[in-house]
């Protein structure tokens, strides 16, 4: 069952395509990140659907009716401000109440309604305070509960984490995506944050310069991106402007593409590999290696190029100045505006002698 | 334009109350004197515009207007500057005081001047007894125009001084600088574009102004007649033409103060790259 | 950089001095000069029928002109500040001209528009209407020096506060009335205040424009300063003090009301605000209590 539907959608600002053809759909009870880089058009897709913003052309669905020319308040819609735009001047409850009241809601209604999401949000003591006595976190709960109030069918979040500590933004993450499943509401959320679009979203759709370049679950825009963009955005990487030099690559045209830390084996000695291949494994100098946890980041020039790869804690140390072993399992080739898996030659015979 | 598709509700109601309020308050009243006074005929306007007594009166409002605008300028700064950095008794009663230039009506400020400053009032006295004619003279103009000045340089600098960062000033500290050294060039450039800002306000208020200075003026033509006493006379000798003509130059006059501080803010704000406090 | 004591006192008795011959000796003079032949002639001075028809005046004046600057600010701030149009920048100039111009000037707009040379003049007077003159004159002149008070005060409050607020209430379906007597009023309650305040202050004492207009007929178009100003020059020096010191008192009212309003604005709620880096902050999943609510 669809629950959001975008079809056709152009946006200009002046000069400036904030949307460029953008259609994509959203199940109910989805909860769907927006993720790309700012400039990217994803909050403008966002203001589009709560009505914030009016689309040049296209349509817009909710829950199956078309809302281009509903005022915002007609749509259904309860939406998070990425400053939360609390009403200052009035306590938590009567900001969590505010859409209920609007609605003329009977106040014994409104006021078991807010103490049960002053409950869910943990601050059922703190319904009396301002939003000004209140710390980041707090304040987004409230602005998450007072979008909630009024029982709408699609929750739309601009930037939820943006403005709150580090510290905190970790268990929010979990909190809200864990909420936002138990209460069962299609919920849209955008984020310039590939971490958090990866921890926090069933789907990710891929905004860049008003278009979408790919949309899907996590894992799966990880494994297989379908554009350099994506490739490039989505997960640690080194760019390559021609991975044809390495060995197990070689070719007659120029490809660029990019390396992975995973897709790199990086050995002390060759005994060290899992299946010694000197015909497709290079040669480099380490240029640093750097403490990350629970592993080892190896920062290695091979070829005139530094490429980046982890090793284990338990392995051997390497040394910066540290001649070592690399080999390269695969690569993510550009063609035009694709992207294509390219394995080591190495993995590709093996597989056709098996 | 006719934002159908505004979140915010109240853009037709807005529009048309303030465009009703400035047609009939502003624009219609400015209109009618623009249509008069271009009916007049350019020789009777230049006629008018360099008559000698008129000339005169604006020589007087300008200069008095500029040498109390100066003067507001730097007691202005001494007074924010004490507000700001200093603790003393009586600060909040000070800070409340400067105000008070906005608060009195002008007519009471002109009365009360006059009698002070004449030639048998408590100041007055000490000023004449040295041959200084302190009322019905430029300097009795200057007096009024300072004090109705009074609030725009100490209310333009006060919360930039209160704005700078402490910071610029321990950084010039730790390099050695000396008080002057950190007040010539790290505090008092960022206090110019304030002081400019209240300095063109007060001499704009200077030129218009009209009822705390008439009566300390004493309006002795060719002497301490000033501008908008002029047009008075004008208008009580019901010759319309000129009093439109002088009027046309006091307002090309306090526009030209008003718009030259703002092209030089804004040039400034450019070139230091930024619109941050624009 | 720390100014040295001696330096320190020095300026502050030079601002001092300064305040004290500009603005404290005028003040009291004023009181001096009022009292100069007694309390019983103060109070006849001030009951005179002519100082109390100008009082009259002045305050219908004075309200009228308030009245209709409040609505004139609330619209055109809301306006400014909540949307976007081609021309505002011109609005927003043409708003603040009066500041530039002359109130000389200004009462002269209003003889050229309503006066003997004007082209209305012949309607106005088969009519019976006068403007200029008279009461109605006064009035307009009144509003037109207190123009862009309201909306000056508005206009930087409200464009710091952003839409936020208001589209946050908009998009939870409030009506415009709503989300201004509920979400904006009270974010802008204490600069409207401080607006009005600053408006009655110069309606109060408006001089230069209400002198052109109005003719200066006794018991008709005098307001308290145009009665000040007669009495003065008919050597009337006594009365006019005494007038002129309910003036005082008046402006004095307004420079504390004005500072009760500032202190208030200033400090709103504000208690200890908690900070983030208490554990205890996030709700844990497993303690949560989801209502069988949506």
């Amino acid at each position: 069952m669809l629950e959001v539907q975008l079809k056709n959608i152009n946006k200009h600002f002046g000069n400036f395509k904030a949307s460029d053809n953008v259609s994509f759909e959203v199940e109910r009870g989805k909860l769907i990140g927006l993720l790309g880089p700012s400039g990217s058009g994803k909050t403008t897709i966002l203001r589009m659907i709560a009505g914030l913003e009016t689309p040049d052309s296209g349509d817009i669905f909710i829950g199956g009716k078309r809302v281009n020319d509903l005022p915002p308040g007609k749509r259904g819609i309860g939406f998070l401000f990425q400053s939360y735009a609390l009403f200052k001047h009035m306590t938590v409850f009567d900001n969590i109440a505010f859409g209920l009241t609007v609605q003329k809601k009977p106040t014994a209604e409104i006021k078991a309604r807010v103490e049960e999401l002053a409950e869910l949000i943990g601050l059922k003591d703190f319904t009396n305070r301002y939003p000004m006595q209140l710390s980041g976190g707090q304040r987004q709960r409230v602005a998450f509960a007072r979008a909630l109030a009024p029982n709408p069918e699609l929750l739309l979040l601009d930037e939820p984490f943006a403005a709150i500590d580090a510290k905190v933004r970790q268990e929010l993450r979990s909190w809200l995506k864990f909420t936002i499943h138990k209460l069962g509401i299609t919920s849209i959320f955008v984020t310039h944050d590939q971490d958090e679009a990866v921890e926090v979203a069933d789907e990710i759709i891929i905004t860049n310069h008003g278009r979408i370049e790919q949309a899907g679950v996590p894992i799966e825009i990880y494994q297989a991106p379908k554009t350099p963009f994506v490739a490039k955005f989505i997960g640690e990487s080194v760019q390559i402007p021609d991975y044809t030099i390495f060995k197990g690559f070689d070719g007659y045209e120029r490809h660029a593409g990019i390396l992975r830390p995973e897709f790199l084996e990086i050995a002390a000695n060759i005994n060290e590999m899992p299946q010694p291949m000197p015909l497709t494994t290079e040669k480099g100098i380490v240029q640093g290696t750097y403490f990350r946890g629970s592993t080892i980041q190896i920062d290695i020039e091979v070829k005139g190029h530094v490429l980046r790869g982890f090793r284990g804690l338990e392995q051997a140390p390497l040394r910066e100045g540290d001649e070592a072993f690399v080999f390269i399992h695969k690569i993510y080739g550009f063609d035009g505006d694709q992207t294509k898996i390219v394995e080591n030659a190495a993995k590709r015979k093996e597989s056709v002698i098996i | 334009m006719f934002g159908k598709n505004d979140v915010i509700p109240g853009r037709r109601l807005t529009l048309g109350i303030t465009l009703t309020f400035v047609s009939l308050f502003l624009f219609i009243p400015l209109a009618a004197f623009v249509l008069f006074a271009s009916g007049m005929g350019f020789e009777k306007f230049i006629a008018a515009v360099t008559d000698w007594r008129n000339v005169h009166a604006y020589g007087v409002s300008f200069f008095c207007a500029l040498a109390a605008g100066l003067i507001n300028a730097v007691f202005g700064l001494i007074i924010a500057w004490v507000l700001v950095r200093y603790n003393f008794r009586g600060k909040k009663l000070m800070d409340a005081l400067i105000d008070l230039p906005f608060a009195l009506p002008t007519a009471v400020a002109g009365i009360a001047l006059t009698t002070l400053y004449a030639q048998n009032g408590p100041l007055g006295k000490i000023f004449y007894s040295v041959g200084i004619e302190s009322a019905f003279s430029p300097m009795g103009i200057t007096i009024a125009l300072i004090f109705v000045g009074i609030p725009f340089v100490a209310r333009s600098v006060q919360p930039v001084l209160k704005e700078l960062d402490p910071q610029l000033e321990e950084a010039a500290n730790l390099f050695g600088a000396g008080n002057w050294t950190i007040f010539s060039k790290i505090i008092f450039p960022e206090l110019v574009p304030p002081l400019l800002t209240g300095f063109a306000l007060a001499f704009a208020r200077g030129i218009g102004e009209y009822g705390s200075v008439v009566f300390i003026a004493g309006n002795m033509p060719y002497e301490t007649e000033i501008a908008p006493l002029m047009i008075m006379t004008k208008l009580e000798q019901f010759d319309y033409q000129s009093a439109a003509a002088i009027a046309i130059v006091m307002m090309v006059l306090s526009l030209t103060i008003l718009l030259g501080i703002h092209g030089y803010q804004a040039q400034q704000l450019k070139k230091i790259g930024g619109a941050a406090n624009a | 950089m720390r100014e040295s004591i001696w330096l320190q006192r020095f300026l502050i008795f030079l601002a001092a001095a300064f305040l004290f011959v500009m603005l404290i000796m005028p003040l009291m003079l004023v009181a001096q000069e009022a009292l100069a032949k007694g309390v019983d002639f103060y109070f006849k001075a001030l009951t005179d029928e002519y100082a109390l028809k100008a009082l009259h005046l002045t305050i219908e004046a004075t309200i009228l002109a308030v009245v209709l600057n409040t609505i004139f600010g609330i619209s055109s701030a809301w306006l400014l500040t909540k949307f976007d149009f081609r021309g505002k920048t011109f609005l927003g100039s043409l708003i603040d001209l009066p500041f530039a111009i002359s109130p000389v000037v200004a009462g002269l707009f209003f003889i050229m528009l309503f006066g003997r040379m004007s082209p209305l003049y012949p309607i106005l007077q088969e009519n019976n209407l006068a403007i200029v003159f008279a009461v109605p004159g006064i009035i307009l002149a009144t509003v037109f020096v207190t123009f862009p008070f309201i909306t000056r005060e508005l206009v930087p409050v409200m464009e710091n506060q952003g839409r936020a607020e208001e589209e946050a209430a908009a998009t939870m379906g409030a009506s415009g009335w709503t989300i201004f007597r509920r979400v904006t009023l009270p974010n802008i309650k204490w600069a409207l205040g401080y607006g009005i305040i600053l408006c009655s202050a110069r309606a109060l004492g408006e001089f230069g424009a209400v002198s052109v207009v109005s003719g200066h007929i006794r018991g008709k178009t005098n307001t308290l300063p145009l009665h000040i100003e007669i009495l003065y020059n008919e050597y009337n020096f006594t009365a006019a003090f005494a007038v002129a010191s309910v003036l005082v008192f008046l402006a004095i009212m307004i420079l504390i009301l004005r500072n009760i309003v500032e202190s208030a604005n200033k400090n709103p709620v504000e208690e200890k605000i908690p900070t983030d880096n208490k554990n205890s902050d996030v709700p844990k999943i497993g303690d949560l209590n989801v209502g069988s609510s949506t």
